[in-house]
């Protein structure tokens, strides 16, 4: 009776393993193809990398997750619910569960770092200012900014806001955090730092993980797994290791950041010209 | 030419459905947020921006026109022997229509521009996004409170210019042409009706509202960069302008009808 009951709670569990489904998803502007059928399924407590060239639809991709668009056509679910019908109002009950690093930070400059931090803890729950308080100096040191709340995002550097940006994203404990570029405008180390919280927050949080990103140094180091978008569409989907071994040129290009075949001769024929 | 001139009217209409998503949906945030302590909290602030802020300039503009409208008129007034009730000539006019034009576009051009490049900058950098992403509705955030600053304090500055109007064809009248003071408030307390403050009042509600929703508006679709912030910054003055100039004319049409039909013809001679 004991081992039937753990069967079926082990299924439930299988049948949620997906935090994310993207099914046949298709987006477009005006006469761009942004994303043409893309399926994705986010599994948890892994960290998905999603690379591309730029202007593939990556963020237009991330920004589907949390329905900050809406698909033309194709389903999104979270936790086995559909998403991408519901209204604004129904989705505001679900985006806390959602942390969101933003290619600019966005952190809002009428606001210190404390108060950005603390923002998304007010507006969801009823805790205390002194427990808003602790919570904001825990999630500060967790991005190594103790001591940090009186500031303003504007005496930040590059580094420091992305860190506090990420303080805020964790704010509610969410389930899922996309990064959106995470280390782009930042120098080696700092976008190393950024890649290591990112690593930690995987351990100490258990999240599920979504990273946008041309960087392949980044991607290698956080991902659990790697695609790759082009054209709308994925063509490649395997582990950091299996990347190497792919034998598409479109993926060995982007991958040892050389431009393609076509476009070298088409440069060459330009200067001769 | 024709293709062109489709493609322009869509464009509008495009832009005009916009805007009318955009109001139905602040509406709907801002009846229910009028009991919420939050929303009152949010506005404060913005009193101080859109209302204390702004005093000065209406001051000024109020004080100029007033001084403006006495000086252009008192020949003519004396030559009909009328220049007793010079009073009444300012007052009327800066209470049902000068003060709330004026005031309604000295707001547009300070605070609606502000409004506007201030919520143009968030978009920009993503903040309103992300207050979208924490569950926040940006509308029932940001605009909602704009609107009622916008709404509840245009008609306190419209009541300000008309005051410093006033006093200023006071000034002209008693101090630089001689008129006896008396006859110069006599004849302003005996024309002047509450409905004329009335017509003023409700102008000055409407233009308020209309500058609140329009700013936030244009803020909320600019493009991106800095150009698209500043031409927002520009439309959103332009179209404001305009509105209160529309507005003001179908009010002011449409009262004048109902004030005929309830008192009849009012002569002020």
């Amino acid at each position: 009776m004991i081992d039937q009951a753990k069967q079926s709670v082990a299924a439930a569990n299988h049948d949620h393993v997906a935090v994310i489904e993207l099914i046949d998803v298709h987006k477009r502007f005006d006469d761009l193809v942004v994303l043409n059928g893309v399926n994705l399924t986010l599994e948890s407590g892994q960290t998905t990398v999603i690379i591309g060239e730029s202007g593939a639809g990556k963020s237009v991709l991330l920004k589907h997750i949390v329905r900050l668009l809406k698909p033309d056509s194709g389903a999104i679910h979270f936790r086995g619910r559909r998403i991408d019908q519901l209204s604004e109002r129904e989705l505001a009950a679900i985006r806390p569960q959602f942390g969101f690093l933003f290619q600019l930070s966005a952190l809002f400059d009428s606001l210190t770092v404390g108060q950005n931090i603390a923002f998304p803890i007010a507006q969801h729950t009823k805790r205390k200012r002194r427990e808003i308080d602790k919570i904001v100096a825990e999630k500060l040191a967790m991005v190594g900014l103790d001591g940090f709340e009186d500031q303003w995002p504007s005496e930040l550097s590059g580094g420091q806001k992305k860190r506090v940006a990420l303080a805020r994203a964790i704010a509610l404990d969410p389930e899922l955090i996309l990064y959106d570029e995470p280390t782009t405008g930042l120098d080696p180390p700092r976008a190393d730092e950024i890649n290591e919280l990112i690593l930690k927050l995987q351990r100490e949080l258990s999240v599920t993980s979504v990273v946008v990103t041309h960087d392949m140094a980044s991607a290698r180091k956080v991902a659990n797994r790697i695609v790759m978008l082009y054209e709308g569409d994925f063509i490649f989907d395997g582990t950091p290791e299996s990347i190497d071994q792919c034998n598409d040129p479109r993926v060995r290009c982007f991958v040892e950041g050389r431009c393609s075949d076509d476009m070298l001769r088409t440069l060459k024929e330009k200067a001769s010209s | 030419m024709l293709s062109l001139l489709g493609g322009k009217t869509i464009g509008a209409l495009t832009s005009f459905g916009r805007f009318g998503i955009f109001t139905w949906q602040m509406v709907r945030w801002l009846l229910p947020g009028l009991i919420e302590w939050r929303t009152w909290v949010r506005t404060m602030p913005l009193f101080y921006e859109v209302g204390n802020r702004t005093v000065p300039v209406i001051m000024v503009t109020g004080t100029f026109v007033g001084l403006v409208l006495a000086v252009q008129s008192f020949d003519q007034l004396k030559a009909a022997g009328f220049e007793t009730r010079m009073g009444v000539l300012v007052t009327l006019t800066l209470v049902q229509e000068l003060g709330p034009v004026l005031a309604g576009v000295m707001v547009a051009g300070r605070v609606g521009g502000a409004l506007t490049a201030e919520l143009g900058t968030m978009r920009v950098t993503e903040q309103i996004s992300a207050l979208t992403v924490m569950g926040v509705d940006p509308i029932r955030h940001l605009v909602v409170p704009r609107f009622l600053a916008c709404l509840l304090l245009t008609p306190l500055l419209t009541f300000f210019c008309d005051i410093c109007g006033t006093l200023a064809g006071w000034f002209v009248a008693v101090q630089l042409k001689g008129i006896d003071s008396n006859p110069y408030w006599y004849y302003i307390e005996a024309s002047i009706e509450t409905w004329d403050v009335s017509v003023g009042f409700m102008k000055s509600i409407v233009f308020g509202g209309m500058i609140g929703l329009i700013s936030c508006y244009k803020g909320f679709h600019c493009r991106t960069g800095a150009e698209g912030v500043g031409r927002a910054c520009t439309e959103s003055f332009v179209v404001s302008f305009i509105a209160i100039l529309i507005i003001d004319f179908f009010i002011g049409y449409f009262l004048s009808g109902i004030y005929r039909g309830l008192y009849g013809f009012k002569s002020l001679v």
